[in-house]
């Protein structure tokens, strides 16, 4: 079986056991919400704070969120020693990396999306004007996120403190994306809203750089 | 059970060795299993059995040496690739029988996995419960899964480490049974075993493990025995 048509069984395998479970959206969901609502407090929402801050508590919100959600991405892997049996069965190991890391930016991006309302409600900042490019820019952060992140998953599954592990390898590894997503967001929901092509262009070469790195290294990262 | 499609596959180990940090798990192993040799690997805990079968399953990489599937060709690569039966079952809890063998069928090639996986569930005598969730079934369907699983893609080298744990007298007349349709239908079989059993009747060939190192191997019935009696100590 080819590599687009491992991960797509895979993914669909990814997908099946998280809508039956919800285990992973349903804690991504209520960790975004709580968060924004908790610093919508901190906020006068009439003001051009939240316009200014809002868009960086959203990213700090969706990387805490992803550290809490790609804990699991491997560790659930390892109960039945099911990493095991994946890799007997495909022929290119990328096809996990892929797979999961595909399951993560959808996860992600339906969790994103299901918060924007909410996020233009408490931080007063109109979404829709700049949805699709806001949607990119959401896109390109998640994928980020999720490459980084599954990659670094595989690592701490197999590491004794593997619950801080991944939190405090991936944070500091996320920073740029954080700092170029909020950034990228904060022009996009100004009064005056500007695309930051350059911004978009740093976080597709982020993507690309760390997609690549795994497809080289990745299999290495699958070892006992 | 299930025959083979395309001709069976030996192994062969060169001098390898396997080294997690400074301790040796195997020492420069240097065994070959011919193609349709049912072999048991015996050994007190810790002599290196399950390191060698991960080192075949190709699951653990060796720190040196070499792993070959004499036999093996480009065409038979699917099948070339072992059915591995570990001490978990390596199947999703949260997934169905047939989804779990449709899953793993799919990823290996298997013409029709759907049918394919009917079909095991049938031999496995889980067919009644397909389409229950397999963290629901017990520790012998369980190992009646795993064994599903590891047959799905009918490989030509089955490996087995301890196949009879948690099984009860019924399932595991029902392995040794499954274990020898297997070997007759020309596939490989390597299996890690402790003490005598119904299982370890169907062994051919007996290789000693000690502390990572090979130290007794033989086809002969009585050495055969003391092995495998040895293997349980």
């Amino acid at each position: 079986m080819g590599l687009l048509s491992s991960t797509g069984t895979l993914l669909g395998k990814e997908l099946l056991t998280e809508f039956r479970s919800r285990e992973l959206l349903t804690t991504t969901v209520v960790f975004i919400l709580v968060v924004l609502i908790l610093f919508s407090f901190a906020i006068n929402p009439t003001s051009e704070e939240s316009r200014e801050f809002g868009p960086g508590l959203l990213w700090l919100a969706i990387l805490f969120a992803a550290s809490l959600m790609l804990q699991p991405c491997f560790l659930r892997e390892q109960a039945n020693d099911t990493l095991s049996s994946l890799r007997l069965a495909v022929s290119d190991p990328f096809a996990i990396f892929l797979a999961k890391l595909l399951a993560n930016t959808l996860f992600l991006l339906l969790t994103e999306i299901l918060m924007l309302p909410l996020f233009a409600a408490f931080y007063n900042v109109p979404v829709l004007p700049q949805f699709r490019y806001l949607l990119l820019v959401l896109f390109l952060g998640s994928l980020g996120v999720s490459i980084a992140g599954t990659a670094l998953s595989a690592i701490s599954a197999q590491a004794r403190m593997r619950e801080l592990l991944l939190p405090l390898l991936l944070l500091p590894l996320l920073t740029p994306v954080l700092v170029v997503s909020a950034t990228v967001s904060v022009s996009l929901l100004d009064r005056e809203p500007v695309v930051q092509w350059k911004g978009i262009g740093f976080l597709a070469i982020f993507d690309f750089i760390f997609l690549t790195a795994l497809w080289l290294f990745g299999e290495y990262l699958l070892e006992e | 059970m299930s025959s083979l499609t395309l001709p069976p596959t030996g192994l062969r180990f060169e001098n390898i060795d396997k080294r997690y940090g400074g301790l040796f798990a195997l020492r420069r192993v240097s065994v070959e299993i011919s193609p349709g040799e049912c072999v048991v690997l015996a050994g007190r805990n810790g002599s290196g059995k399950t390191t060698l079968l991960r080192i075949a399953a190709r699951i653990v990489r060796p720190t040196a040496g070499k792993l070959s599937f004499p036999g093996a060709s480009s065409e038979t690569e699917t099948a070339g690739r072992p059915g591995y039966v570990a001490h978990s079952t390596m199947v999703y809890d949260e997934l169905t029988a047939e989804e779990n063998l449709v899953l793993f069928g799919k990823l290996q090639d298997v013409p029709q996995p759907a049918a394919r996986a009917v079909e095991l569930l049938r031999e496995v005598g889980l067919y009644d419960r397909r389409t229950s969730a397999v963290r629901t079934f017990s520790r012998g369907m369980r190992q009646r899964m795993a064994i599903a699983r590891a047959l799905i893609h009918r490989p030509s080298v089955l490996l087995f480490d301890e196949p009879a744990t948690g099984l009860d007298p019924i399932g595991i007349s029902w392995l040794a049974k499954t274990l020898g349709d297997v070997h007759r239908s020309g596939c490989t079989v390597v299996m890690s075993l402790h003490g005598e059993s119904e299982i370890s009747a169907l062994a051919t060939r007996a290789i000693q493990l000690d502390a990572g190192s090979v130290v007794a191997d033989t086809n002969s019935g009585a050495s055969l025995r003391s092995i495998l009696s040895f293997g349980g100590a």
